[in-house]
C-alpha cells in the first residue's frame, strides 16, 4: 500500500501547485508552482512505470520551458499585479465551467468504460526490458517519420522564435565576410617612400 | 496521290494561318502574307495534281481517316478526308480561287495597316472550306460550314471601325445561325434514320431507309422527304436563297477579296456541294426535291430582279450571286446535280473574276462604289475593262465563255426533264438569263462608258491596278474561259464515278439534255444577247432612258431597288418581335426575377445576416478562448448524456 | 480504500485539466500565466496517456506523450517570442489591448 500513499500524496501537492499556479498574486511564484506540479507529475509518471517521460518530463519542461518562462516574466517590465484584477469577477463563471468540467470527466472515469478489458494491446510493453530500451525500440523503428517530423517541428519553432524576436541594431559593427574576401591589397596597404633622416607625415 | 497529301492539302492554310495569325509579331508582316500565299498556293498545286489523279488517271476515291474524333455508343465520327470528283473538283476550285485573291489582296489590302489579320482570316477560312469539302461525314461538314462561317462574319467584320461593317457581320453570321439549325436537325434525323452520319454508311443504306417514316412535330413523315427539306433548309442559308439570302448583300461590306473568295466561288457554294454530295439521298424524295426546285428558281428569278437596280457595284454582283445560286439549286432540283456542279465550278471562276474586277474598279477610283459615280474609265483602266468584259460575258451565257456551257446545261435539263415543273423552271431561268445579261451589262456600261459622273479629282487620280491584281484576274479569266470546255465530260453522269447518283429512269432531265430541241437550246442564248443589247441601248445609245423608264414604273422600280421590301418585312416581323422579348425577359426575367431574387437576393441576405452577426467578432483572445472552451464543454456534455 | 486504479489517475487528469481551465478565465488579462495554464492541461493529458498506456501495457500511449511534449515545447518558445515582440512593439502583454483579431 505503499504506492497508494505515494499516489495521493502525489496527487494532493499536484493538485495543489495546481491550484496555486494559477490563483498566485505574483507571476513568478505561479511558474515555480509549476515546476512544482512538473516534478510531481514526473513523480507519477515513474510510479506508472515511465520512467523515461518522468525523466523527460523534468529535464525538458523543468529545465527548459519553466526557465523559459522566468527569463520572459523577469526581461518584461510590468506591473503584474494590475493583470490581477478583476479576476473576482470571473470567478463565477469559471467556477461554475470547471466544476461542470470535472464532474462530467469525474463521471466519466467512473463510468467503468475503461476500467473493465482494456482495449486489444496493439504494442504490448516487452515484460524483461527497460521501459527507455522498449520506447527507443518503438519510437526508431514503427514512430521513426514522425519522431522526424518532431524534429522538424522544433526547427521551425526556433526558427520561428528567432525571427520573431531578432532585431538587427543599428552602430553595431558586424564582420562581413564578403567584404574582407574582396578586399585588394590596393586598397588596404599603400606603399611610401621614406626619405632618410624624414618620418612618414 | 496518298492521302496524307490531302491531308497536307487541308492543314497546309490551317497552320499558315495560325503562324500569320499569331507569329506575324515575330516574323514580321510580309513574312505573314508570304506564310499565308505560300500555303494556299501549295494547297492549290496539290488540288490540281489530285484532280488529275482522279479525273484524268483515273485513280479511285481516297478515304483517309486523320483521326478518330467522336466515339461513343453506336455514334463514332472519324476526322479526315473523302476525296471523290465531287470534292476533287470542290478542292480546285476553292484552292485556286483562294490562292488568286492572297495574291490579289496583296495589291488590295496594301495600305491596311493590319494586313496580317486579313491575310490569316482568309486562310483560316480556306482551311475551314476545304475541311467542309473533304468532310466524309455530315459532323465534319458541318465543322467547316459553321468555321466558314465564322471566317465570313470575321472577314465582312474586318474593317470593324466601319458601324455598317459591323452591323453586316452579325447579320451574316445570325442568319446562317437560323439556317444552321435545319442542317444540325438534319444531321440528326439523319443519324435516327441511317444510324451513321458517315456519308459512305448513309448512301449505302438510302434504299433501305427510303420507305420509313419518322414523328416529326408531332408528324407521322416520310424520313427521306424531312431529312431533304430541313437540308434543303440548312442550304438556303449559306447559298443565299430567297428568305434566307438577306445576309449576302449586306456582306459587300467586306474588303472586295473576301467577296470574290467567300460570297462568290467558296462558300456560298456550299449549299449547292451538301445538296450534291446528298444525292444519292434526295434522289429517292419527291416533294424535296420539288421544293428545292422552286426555292431555285424563284432566288433566280428574283435576285435578277433586284439586281436590275441597285446603285452600289458590288451589290449588283452580289444579286447576281444570289440569282446563279438560285440557278444551280433549281438544277438540283430537277436532278440535274452534275450541272449544278458544273455551273458551281464555272461560276466560281467568273464571278470571282467580277468581283476582282470590281474591286480593281473601286480600287482605281478611290473607294467609289456607286456605280452613279462612275463612267468613262475604259481608257483609263484597259486591263480591268476587258477582264470585266470576259467576266460579264460569261455570266451573261455567251459562248465561247463558261456561263454559257454551264447555264445551258442547266436549263436543259430541266426543259427535257419532261415535267410541268421543269418546263415552268426553263421558262423562269430563261427570263432571269435576260435580265442576268441585261443586268451584268448594265454593270459595265455605267462603270465604263460615257462620261465620268464623280468628282474631277477622282477622275485625275484614276489608275489601272497594279500587276499584282491584274495578275490573279488574267488567270482566273482563263479559267472563265476555259472551264467550259474543259467541264464538259462533267455533263454525262458517267463521269462522276458514283459521286453523283442520278436515278435516270425518273429523272431523265440530264441524260436526255444532250437531245434538247435545237430552239430550246438556243433560245436562252438569244434573250442574253438581247439583254446586252437592251443595256447598251438603255445606258450607252440613249442615256436617261434609264430614268424615263424607271419614272414611268415607279412602284415597280421602288419594289426592286427595295429589294422587295425583304429587310424591312424580317425588321417588323423578326427582329423587332426579339428585340422586344429580348428586353422583356433582360428586364422583367433576369434583372427582375433572376437577379432579384438570385445573386442580389442572396448578397443582400448575406449583407444584412453578417452585419447582424459581426458584433460576436469582438477581436479579444479570451473571448475566442471562452467559446473554444464552452462548445467543448457543450460536446461532451452531449457525448456523456 | 481500494487500490490504485486506472479510473484515480483519470479523475486527477480531470481535476487537472479543470483548474487549467478554469485559470484561463481568471487570469485572462495576463497572457504568460494563459499559456502556464495551457501547460497545466497539456499535463493533464500527458497524464491520461501515460495511465492508459500504462494500464493497458501499450507503449503507445508514451510515444504520444512524447510527441505532446515535443509540440508543447515549441508551442511555448514560440508563444512567448510572440509576447516578448509584443511587449517589445506595444509596452504591454494585455489581451484586452490586442483585440485587432476581427473582421
Amino acid at each position: 500500500m505503499f504506492a497508494d500513499l505515494i499516489f495521493y500524496v502525489f496527487a494532493a501537492i499536484l493538485l495543489f501547485s495546481g491550484m496555486g499556479v494559477v490563483v498566485a498574486r505574483n507571476p513568478i511564484f505561479s511558474v515555480l508552482f509549476l515546476i512544482l506540479s512538473f516534478f510531481t507529475c514526473a513523480g507519477l509518471f515513474v510510479l506508472l512505470g515511465a520512467e523515461f517521460l518522468g525523466l523527460l518530463l523534468v529535464l525538458v519542461y523543468v529545465g527548459a520551458i519553466a526557465v523559459m518562462f522566468l527569463f520572459v516574466l523577469m526581461t518584461i517590465d510590468i506591473d503584474f499585479a494590475m493583470l490581477k484584477e478583476g479576476t473576482a469577477s470571473y470567478l463565477p463563471v469559471g467556477l461554475l465551467v470547471g466544476g461542470l468540467m470535472v464532474t462530467e470527466l469525474v463521471l466519466a472515469a467512473k463510468a467503468g468504460v475503461f476500467s473493465g478489458e482494456m482495449v486489444q494491446q496493439a504494442m504490448p510493453v516487452p515484460g524483461d526490458v527497460q521501459n527507455i530500451v522498449a520506447i527507443g525500440q518503438v519510437l526508431f523503428t514503427d514512430y521513426l517519420a514522425p519522431f522526424q517530423l518532431a524534429g522538424l517541428i522544433l526547427l521551425t519553432a526556433m526558427i520561428g522564435a528567432i525571427t520573431l524576436t531578432f532585431r538587427r541594431r543599428e552602430g553595431v559593427r558586424r564582420q562581413n565576410i564578403n567584404k574582407q574576401v574582396l578586399t585588394r591589397r590596393e586598397d588596404a596597404v599603400e606603399m611610401k617612400k621614406v626619405k632618410p633622416g624624414q618620418g612618414l607625415v | 496521290m496518298p492521302a496524307q497529301m490531302y491531308f497536307v492539302l487541308v492543314l497546309l492554310p490551317l497552320f499558315a494561318s495560325m503562324v500569320g495569325g499569331l507569329g506575324h509579331r515575330i516574323i514580321g508582316e510580309k513574312a505573314a502574307m508570304a506564310v499565308t500565299t505560300g500555303s494556299v498556293l501549295i494547297s492549290a498545286m496539290l488540288a490540281l495534281f489530285g484532280l488529275v489523279n482522279i479525273a484524268v488517271l483515273g485513280h479511285e476515291p481516297v478515304d483517309a481517316t486523320l483521326y478518330s474524333w467522336i466515339s461513343t455508343g453506336d455514334f463514332s465520327v472519324n476526322f479526315g478526308v473523302y476525296v471523290d470528283k465531287l470534292t476533287s473538283l470542290m478542292l480546285v476550285l476553292v484552292t485556286v480561287v483562294s490562292a488568286m485573291v492572297h495574291i490579289y489582296s496583296i495589291g488590295y489590302m496594301h495600305e491596311d495597316p493590319s494586313k496580317p489579320r486579313f491575310f490569316s482570316y482568309l486562310s483560316l477560312f480556306t482551311f475551314m472550306m476545304l475541311a467542309l469539302v473533304t468532310a466524309p461525314n455530315l459532323l465534319q461538314l458541318f465543322l467547316g460550314w459553321e468555321g466558314v462561317g465564322l471566317a465570313s462574319y470575321l472577314l465582312i467584320g474586318f474593317w470593324h471601325h466601319k458601324e455598317s461593317a459591323n452591323a453586316a457581320s452579325l447579320k451574316a453570321f445570325v442568319v446562317n445561325r437560323v439556317a444552321d439549325m435545319g442542317l444540325i436537325v438534319a444531321m440528326l434525323i439523319g443519324f435516327a434514320a441511317f444510324g451513321s452520319i458517315a456519308f459512305g454508311d448513309m448512301f449505302a443504306s438510302a434504299n433501305a431507309v427510303a420507305g420509313q417514316s419518322i414523328d416529326f412535330l408531332g408528324m407521322n413523315v416520310p424520313v427521306l422527304e424531312i431529312f431533304g427539306l430541313l437540308l434543303l433548309f440548312g442550304a438556303m442559308g449559306k447559298s443565299a436563297q430567297i428568305g434566307l439570302h438577306t445576309w449576302l448583300p449586306d456582306a459587300m461590306e467586306g474588303p472586295t477579296p473576301v467577296s470574290a473568295l467567300i460570297h462568290a466561288a467558296t462558300m456560298v457554294t456550299a449549299g449547292v456541294f451538301l445538296l450534291a454530295r446528298m444525292s444519292p439521298v434526295l434522289e429517292l424524295t419527291e416533294v424535296a426535291l420539288t421544293t428545292i426546285a422552286w426555292v431555285g428558281a424563284l432566288t433566280a428569278i428574283f435576285a435578277a430582279t433586284i439586281g436590275l437596280t441597285q446603285r452600289d457595284i458590288k451589290r449588283v454582283i452580289a444579286y447576281s450571286t444570289c440569282s446563279q445560286l438560285g440557278y444551280m439549286f433549281f438544277a438540283c432540283g430537277v436532278s440535274a446535280y452534275s450541272a449544278a456542279m458544273f455551273h458551281l465550278f464555272t461560276h466560281g471562276f467568273f464571278k470571282a473574276l467580277l468581283f476582282l474586277a470590281a474591286g480593281s474598279v473601286i480600287h482605281g477610283l478611290h473607294h467609289e462604289q456607286d456605280l452613279f459615280k462612275m463612267g468613262g474609265v475604259k481608257r483609263l483602266l484597259p486591263i480591268t475593262y476587258g477582264l470585266m468584259w470576259i467576266g460579264s460575258l460569261a455570266l451573261a451565257g455567251i459562248p465561247p465563255f463558261a456561263g454559257f456551257f454551264s447555264k445551258d446545261f442547266i436549263l436543259e435539263s430541266a426543259v427535257m426533264s419532261g415535267t410541268e415543273t421543269g418546263y415552268a423552271l426553263y421558262i423562269i431561268g430563261t427570263l432571269a438569263a435576260l435580265l442576268t445579261a441585261f443586268y451584268s451589262f448594265r454593270v459595265v456600261f455605267l462603270a465604263f462608258h460615257g462620261k465620268f459622273e464623280g468628282p474631277k479629282e477622282v477622275y485625275d487620280h484614276a489608275h489601272e491596278s497594279p500587276l499584282v491584281m491584274t495578275g490573279p484576274m488574267l488567270v482566273l479569266a482563263v479559267g472563265a474561259i476555259i472551264t467550259g470546255f474543259l467541264g464538259l465530260s462533267m455533263t454525262h453522269t458517267e463521269w462522276w464515278d458514283g459521286a453523283i447518283v442520278i436515278l435516270e429512269e425518273i429523272h431523265p432531265g440530264v441524260h436526255e439534255a444532250h437531245h434538247t430541241p435545237w430552239y430550246l437550246k438556243y433560245l436562252p442564248l438569244v434573250v442574253a444577247v438581247a439583254g446586252i443589247v437592251a443595256a447598251w441601248f438603255v445606258y450607252v445609245k440613249k442615256r436617261g432612258m434609264a430614268e424615263r423608264i424607271a419614272k414611268g414604273f415607279d412602284s415597280l422600280y421602288a419594289i426592286s431597288f427595295n429589294k422587295w421590301y425583304f429587310d424591312e418585312l424580317y425588321d417588323f416581323i423578326v427582329v423587332r418581335q426579339v428585340k422586344r422579348l429580348g428586353r422583356f425577359f433582360w428586364q422583367k426575367g433576369d434583372v427582375g426575377t433572376i437577379d432579384r431574387f438570385g445573386p442580389d437576393g442572396a448578397a443582400w441576405v448575406t449583407r444584412k445576416f453578417s452585419a447582424a452577426i459581426r458584433p460576436l467578432q469582438t477581436g479579444y483572445i479570451y473571448h475566442y478562448a471562452f467559446v473554444l472552451i464552452l462548445g467543448m464543454l457543450a460536446l461532451m456534455t452531449w457525448l456523456m448524456i | 480504500m481500494e487500490t490504485i486504479g486506472l479510473s484515480h489517475y483519470l479523475i486527477l487528469a480531470a481535476a487537472l485539466f479543470s483548474i487549467g481551465v478554469m485559470g484561463i478565465f481568471l487570469n485572462r488579462k495576463n497572457i504568460i500565466l494563459v499559456l502556464m495554464c495551457i501547460e497545466l492541461m497539456l499535463l493533464a493529458v500527458n497524464i491520461n496517456l501515460v495511465a492508459f498506456s500504462s494500464f493497458a501495457g501499450d507503449l503507445a500511449g508514451q510515444i504520444f506523450s512524447f510527441f505532446i511534449l515535443t509540440v508543447a515545447a515549441a508551442e511555448i518558445s514560440i508563444g512567448l517570442a510572440i509576447v516578448t515582440v509584443l511587449f517589445r512593439n506595444r509596452g504591454s502583454i494585455e489581451i484586452e489591448d490586442s483585440n485587432l483579431m476581427k473582421g
